[in-house]
């Protein structure tokens, strides 16, 4: 998924055989997982030990009793209004709210599960049946058909709490339906099903393995809801009244609150601590599935300029460089560029490591590495859009020989929109859907111009870059154009600042080689006419051999060699370069071995 | 009848809610034939339907009409039992070694699951998968690690054992090669060369790259709007193109190498100005 995972060629087996064990592990370093675990062992343990602790049965009532204060001989919580010891009423309760909360989750997730993969995976007629008599099952009032449906449980609560259950079923279900609708299009489960599984063990293999994360932080979620609806049906009377439970206790003490309010207290303390532990552990879970990465801190330093470089007085005059000055052709030079990522366990892990690159005025150079060299990281540091815990030093990182590193956002905002602008790989996903082309275009204008002028200027701009109806696309939304059109415009949109720099990261990756020419036509005709320098990022030699001047060859974070584009396809001098040029498919090879087999062995065989 | 593979006038259009609603056709009448052992490259753009024919044969996607057989017999519309027993004669390897490869099952696992679907004990199911990862050129202890643990070209050799493991006779590969990187590419490239040499495999080879196509195919197919524009020998096809189609195809292609870049690049641009005028 992340493509920095690409070349984790080797990386030690150990780490990653313990997954799930390694989201335990993880779970018992956060403190907040430690702590509403060791809550929730407390309770549970409390409630197995009734028979030690009390002193009385729950239900054992005596009249010298009525109204215990707390700390009484033989009665250490006291006693309610009938005379019943409260420390052993509240032990019980705790396992009545257990075996309360243990049914309504396990009906809910066991029911909504099943229903939830076979309606995801299957599709069609089978999810729209179970999918409406789901939502008919979720308008039913719960709490309501509970209590009308008294007659029938007898006051069980095990029995009521088994009906709530199949009434919060519908939330689990459409949580695995639509987590299964997403799995269920990944090509492992297409393989699997080409591999000849049944659809049992794809279910439980392919598909419940994957989505058991957001089931299991379900679960806490899930019981902590049948134990608040236990005890409020307990606290209205409903149940059996010799079983003792929080909202019965709650129930008599609100009758008894004006004489004694503390006994109100214990079951709603406990009950709290219950359901609280409960939901704080799920959260905690969550969080220990979560990319561990999201802990690392951000350091505030993360963009340091070294003290050679002029951050004294970073853009302090603009128009130095802007206007005028033409005897400089120098652009862009990156000197000695350093880019980290601090990791979980306090180590840094280099993505560039002093790599130097320099573009001249109108110089289109290609910036070529395979997957996990760092050369979009390369771009991306002279974008200034890395993310933030990022750490970029360089020993000079300047544009037009203005300073680019370690400017605040609002300098490096100006940058981006005047004399540096980017094409990135993907044109859809740059493109906001719920807005039109036009008004996304128009944006970065309208500070300066009038909307109409604005309007305009962008509509020209898209007949420039080639579009045919351009006052049509104007008001298009970004899915009612082609992938070929949406970076059209996104490149009209760059160059609409008339830029110094275009820096193109895989900008014709993503498309047909058909669309992919006519792009590389588009941008070699505005490079000339506008005379950009452009940085060309990829990976395609083709792309470099139809519009680079020179080219730099990046590997493992360094720039390994830099030349004529001419030299670097006929005489490669690193021995790495060689490697790639050497990987470059020949035009002229053609397989010319007939089809291996003849057709009596391959009989023979079977 | 010596053909593998026979697809006649196949036809698929996918299902469009609503009533009345003409559902377009990804497919109109394909008609294709695989020899064993034979690499056929089939070639076009995107939406051009050769990924969508690709999923018919294995049966992913269904046909709205014509038919697919396979080694004689009709495999058009099977049941479910019958269709996982082809399992044994027909494999894919799919685009994205990423997605294709399930997170939560180690190497080992993966690769034993077709050979236990299809009844093999689990003593047995190991030592083929150790024969398999050598096949593919992994070392052994690949078996116990998990797919992230491993690059895309790594990936992609497991997803090639993974089709190897029930011996077929066809794999479809679903550009097999497009997200790896150059280097990756070649050597890939030269494993399924190599499988196909020691095990008369037959590959449909999917991709967009015609240097690629031309470097693993016997016979080439261009693929356009869900028809098939030319079939012929792979030099034929890539080097003397009979359809404008494959012609613009070709010249689009850019080539490593400056000079004779900016000549195709003359070339395209005429043969476009040229297509404009005929359309005109």
């Amino acid at each position: 998924m992340t493509s920095q995972t690409t070349d984790a060629t080797a990386a030690p087996a150990a780490r990653a055989t313990k997954k799930r064990a390694g989201a335990v592990r993880r779970l018992l370093r956060n403190p907040l997982g430690v702590g509403s675990l060791a809550v929730l062992a407390a309770v549970i343990i409390l409630g197995q030990l009734g028979a030690v602790l009390a002193q009385h049965d729950p239900n054992f009532s005596s009249l010298d009793a009525i109204n215990l204060p707390v700390g009484s001989p033989d009665y250490p919580l006291g006693a309610d209004q009938y005379g019943r010891d409260i420390l052993a009423r509240l032990i019980a309760s705790i396992n009545v709210s257990l075996i309360s909360g243990a049914i309504g989750a396990g009906v809910a997730v066991v029911v909504g599960t099943s229903f939830g993969l076979l309606a995801g995976y299957r599709g069609k007629r089978t999810d729209a049946v179970a999918s409406w008599s789901f939502n008919l099952l979720m308008t039913f009032p719960a709490l309501v058909l509970v209590i009308v449906l008294y007659p029938v449980t007898g006051g069980s609560y095990q029995v009521m709490m088994a009906i709530f259950g199949l009434f919060l079923a519908p939330g689990t279900f459409r949580l695995v339906r639509n987590m299964v609708v997403g799995v269920r299009a990944e090509l492992y489960v297409d393989a699997a099903r080409v591999a000849g599984l049944p659809t049992r063990r794809i279910l439980t293999r392919h598909i419940l393995a994957v989505v058991r994360g957001p089931i299991i932080i379900s679960v806490a979620f899930l019981a902590s809801q049948a134990i608040g609806i236990q005890s409020g049906l307990a606290f209205l009377g409903l149940g059996d009244i010799n079983v003792p439970s929080f909202g019965m206790m709650t129930g008599d003490a609100f009758a008894n609150i004006y004489l004694h309010p503390d006994q109100l207290v214990w079951p709603s303390a406990l009950m709290a601590l219950l359901i609280g532990s409960i939901i704080l552990l799920g959260n905690a879970y969550r969080d220990a599935l979560a990319a561990p990465q999201s802990t690392v801190k951000r350091d505030k330093d993360a963009r340091r300029a070294p003290a050679s470089t002029q951050v004294g007085h970073p853009g302090a005059d603009s128009d130095s460089s802007r206007s005028g000055d033409g005897v400089r052709t120098n652009l862009l030079t990156v000197r000695n560029l350093r880019v980290r990522y601090p990791q979980t366990d306090g180590s840094e892990k280099a993505v560039v490591d002093g790599a130097s690159l320099r573009i001249d005025m109108g110089e289109v150079v290609g910036l070529v590495g395979e997957s996990g060299s760092g050369k979009t990281q390369t771009a991306f540091s002279i974008l200034g859009l890395l993310p933030r815990e990022a750490r970029v030093e360089a020993d000079e990182l300047t544009l037009a020989g203005e300073p680019i590193l370690g400017l605040s956002p609002k300098e490096m905002r100006r940058f981006r929109g005047g004399a540096l602008a980017y094409i990135p790989q993907e044109p859809m996903s740059n493109l906001d859907p719920s807005f039109t082309v036009g008004s996304q275009l128009i944006e970065g204008l309208r500070g300066s111009m009038s909307k109409r002028e604005a309007k305009e200027l962008v509509v020209g701009l898209l007949d420039r870059v080639g579009i045919r109806d351009a006052a049509r696309v104007y008001g298009s939304y970004p899915h009612q154009i082609s992938g070929g059109m949406a970076q059209r415009v996104l490149i009209a949109g760059a160059v609409a600042s008339r830029p110094k720099l275009l820096i193109a990261d895989e900008p014709t990756t993503a498309l047909d080689v058909t669309v992919q020419a006519e792009i590389l036509d588009l941008l070699r005709d505005l490079q000339g006419e506008f005379g950009m320098g452009v940085l060309m990022v990829t990976h395609n030699f083709g792309v470099v051999a139809d519009l680079c001047d020179r080219v730099a060859v990046m590997r493992l974070g360094e720039i390994v060699e830099t030349g004529d584009v001419r030299t670097i396809f006929r005489e490669p001098s690193h021995p790495y370069t060689q490697e790639l040029v050497g990987a470059i498919l020949d035009e002229e090879t053609l397989r010319t071995d007939p089809p291996p087999v003849a057709r009596e062995r391959l009989e023979g065989n079977r | 009848m010596n053909n593998l593979l026979e697809i006649r006038d196949l036809r698929l259009s996918y299902e469009v809610r609503g009533i009345r609603r003409k559902a377009p056709e990804v497919l109109r009448g394909v008609s294709l034939d695989i020899a064993p052992g034979e690499t056929l490259g089939l070639v076009g753009e995107s939406g051009s339907g050769k990924t969508t024919l690709g999923r018919a044969i294995l049966g992913l996607a269904e046909p709205t009409g014509g038919t697919i057989s396979f080694d004689g017999r009709d495999i058009t519309r099977l049941g479910v039992k019958p269709r996982r027993a082809l399992a044994r004669d027909i494999q894919v390897v799919f685009q994205d070694p990423y997605s294709s490869l399930n997170p939560a099952l180690q190497i080992a696992d993966i690769l034993a699951e077709p050979l236990i679907a299809q009844g093999a004990a689990h003593g047995d199911s190991r030592r083929d998968v150790m024969t398999l990862l050598d096949q593919v050129g992994l070392p052994a202890d690949a078996a116990d690690r998990y797919p992230r643990e491993f690059s895309g070209g790594q990936r992609q050799r497991v997803a090639i054992a993974r089709a190897l493991a029930l011996k077929p006779r066809l794999i479809v590969c679903d550009e097999p090669v497009s997200a790896l990187d150059l280097t990756t590419q070649a050597r890939v490239l030269d494993l399924l060369v190599d499988i196909q040499r020691d095990t008369g495999v037959a590959y449909l080879f999917i991709t967009h790259d015609l240097q690629v196509v031309r470097h693993i195919s016997h016979r080439v197919a261009v693929m356009y709007k869900g028809e098939l524009v030319e079939v012929g020998s792979a030099d034929d096809v890539t080097t003397r193109p009979a359809h404008d189609y494959t012609r613009s195809l070709m010249l689009a292609a850019p080539t490593a190498d400056p000079d004779r870049q900016r000549e195709r690049r003359a070339l395209r641009q005429r043969h476009r100005e040229r297509m404009g005028a005929a359309e005109r």
